[in-house]
């Protein structure tokens, strides 16, 4: 059975209002790609983080794909301005549709 | 491997008798999914940047920049990046969708290169074109490794 | 007279001209890019991070009803570990252990559960969490007169020629540190930063582990995972390390 993947979000706790902020998300994922053999010489099964979507107070500002290119323990890091006070929440969705979700808060004065 | 080599397991590999190792991507099959992304449309180069380190000490983990030139305002802004190696098992990398809000049209992410290739990054902004630019890189790996 | 002091500096001199004072002493750290320092330096890059809250919840869990947390008899892993890993391997109570030989030491006497399996996750989170409270410490010299013995088998061990490739460590690693082999800088090959994540592996592991790659590359037998020798090695490894600072949790290519 599948864990939730730990996940690590870094956020600016404070920004001023329309300042381009900078978000890095990181996960804990093997991001098996499937190309990979054991020690008897059977491919191991794919399974990889596929989707990775970032909200703002319920608005989605930025998305990405992910494929098997991506290194494992994955990181991505982008940009958002900070319009308002809330909420930026930041989902993982794997192969099989298995999301976690993560959130940190943000203060804009 | 030689180019004739991988494009032999390529082939093989699409009438499912490759070997158990994987076939390579080869610059045919990227400008393939290049070509599935964009259709018809001429892809401009020039405003995309993809930042790669030239000497790279292990393939498993590269850091990966990728930064579009736009005003990023809500009636001109980038609405999407693709980033395509052509020396992969897989051709497609990353896609990154921006919006107005994002202020800037950048993405950092740690990627996977199998071997020394170019990697192309194409962007589509919202007026529906199409630009593109690429690294080219020379993957090292460890002395001392497990598998032999 | 003045003959016999020349044979005795001579005599010194082969002994000890490979042995780096401690300014010379130089972790791998400084051969790596600087994307790959970036990784190791910042806890929200550095993949190994997870491990340390893998740890971290291992340290608060009990293991069963009867069994007590790390918890409950160490308290706060982030006084009562401070420094622990800088003094490993060491002998506890007349057998020569690692800082792994002590944690399962624990989860058997203490704890009544059985053995973490070497490079099992469990393990090596629990290694990652305690070495990190040493991060930024100096390694200690093990100055225990039991422990002599294996020392001296470790540096021979060292110094060896081993495998098909018929080269010792310290060939590469005393001898050649800073050329080139196969694209990479040649390092002093110091255990500073363990366990690590290396890029090679995608994931965390230990110094064994790192071990044996070595000894894969000269196409040597490997020891038994049990052997004294691994001991003997690591014990060798820290003390010519001496003085150097934990990095721990390294990433390295």
């Amino acid at each position: 059975m599948k864990r939730p993947l730990r996940t690590i979000v870094t956020v600016p706790a404070k920004a001023t209002r329309g300042q381009l902020i900078t978000v890095r998300a990181l996960a804990q994922h093997p991001m098996e790609n499937g190309f990979r053999h054991n020690e008897i010489g059977q491919r191991i099964e794919r399974d990889i983080l596929t989707d990775f979507i970032c909200l703002y107070n319920g608005i989605e500002v930025f998305r990405a794909k992910l494929h098997t290119g991506i290194a494992a323990n994955p990181v991505i890091e982008f940009n958002t301005l900070a319009i308002e006070s809330g909420e930026l929440s930041f989902e993982w969705r794997d192969s099989d549709g298995l999301s976690t979700i993560a959130s940190a808060r943000i203060e804009v004065a | 491997m030689t180019i004739q080599r991988r494009n032999c397991l390529a082939w093989l590999s699409a009438l499912g008798l490759a070997p158990h190792s994987m076939a390579f991507a080869s610059p045919d099959q990227a400008r393939q999914a290049i070509q599935q992304l964009v259709g018809d449309q001429t892809v401009q180069t020039g405003r995309v940047i993809l930042d790669i380190p030239p000497l790279i000490e292990n393939g498993n983990s590269v850091v990966m920049t990728v930064r579009v030139e736009s005003p990023m305002t809500a009636h001109d802004y980038v609405k999407s990046v693709h980033v395509l190696a052509e020396g992969n098992p897989l051709p497609h990398i990353l896609s990154a969708h921006f919006t107005p809000r994002s202020g800037r049209a950048h993405v950092m992410s740690r990627v996977r290169l199998a071997e020394n290739q170019r990697v192309w990054a194409i962007a589509l902004m919202s007026n529906g074109s199409f630009w593109r630019g690429y690294a080219d890189t020379l993957v090292t790996t460890s002395a001392c490794t497990e598998e032999r | 007279m003045r003959f016999c002091l020349y044979l005795v500096l001579s005599f010194l001199i082969a002994c000890f001209s490979h042995a780096l004072e401690l300014h010379q002493r130089q972790s791998s750290y400084i051969n790596i890019s600087p994307q790959t320092q970036a990784m190791q330096d910042d806890p929200t890059l550095n993949p190994a991070t997870f491990w340390i809250m893998d740890g971290e919840s291992l340290w608060a869990q009990k293991p069963s009803s009867q069994s007590p947390a790390c918890s409950e008899c160490h308290g706060q892993v982030i006084t009562s570990m401070k420094g622990v890993a800088a003094t490993f391997p060491k002998s506890v109570k007349g057998r020569l252990l690692n800082l792994d030989g002590q944690i399962n030491h624990c989860r058997t006497t203490k704890q009544q559960q059985t053995v973490w399996p070497l490079e099992s996750k469990a393990l090596l989170s629990m290694s990652v969490l305690i070495a990190n409270q040493s991060k930024g410490m100096p390694i200690v010299a093990n100055k225990q007169p039991e422990t002599q013995m294996a020392l001296k088998t470790g540096e021979a061990l060292f110094k060896q020629r081993m495998g098909q490739v018929n080269l010792s460590c310290a060939k590469c690693h005393d001898d050649r540190y800073g050329m080139r082999l196969a694209g990479s800088v040649i390092p002093q090959a110091h255990p500073t930063g363990y366990p690590i994540y290396r890029l090679e592996w995608q994931t965390v592991g230990s110094l064994q582990r790192r071990l044996r790659n070595c000894m894969n590359a000269v196409r040597a037998q490997l020891f038994e995972p049990d052997a004294p020798e691994w001991l003997h090695l690591e014990l060798y490894l820290m003390w010519r390390a001496r003085g150097m600072l934990i990095e721990s949790p390294g990433v390295r290519p």
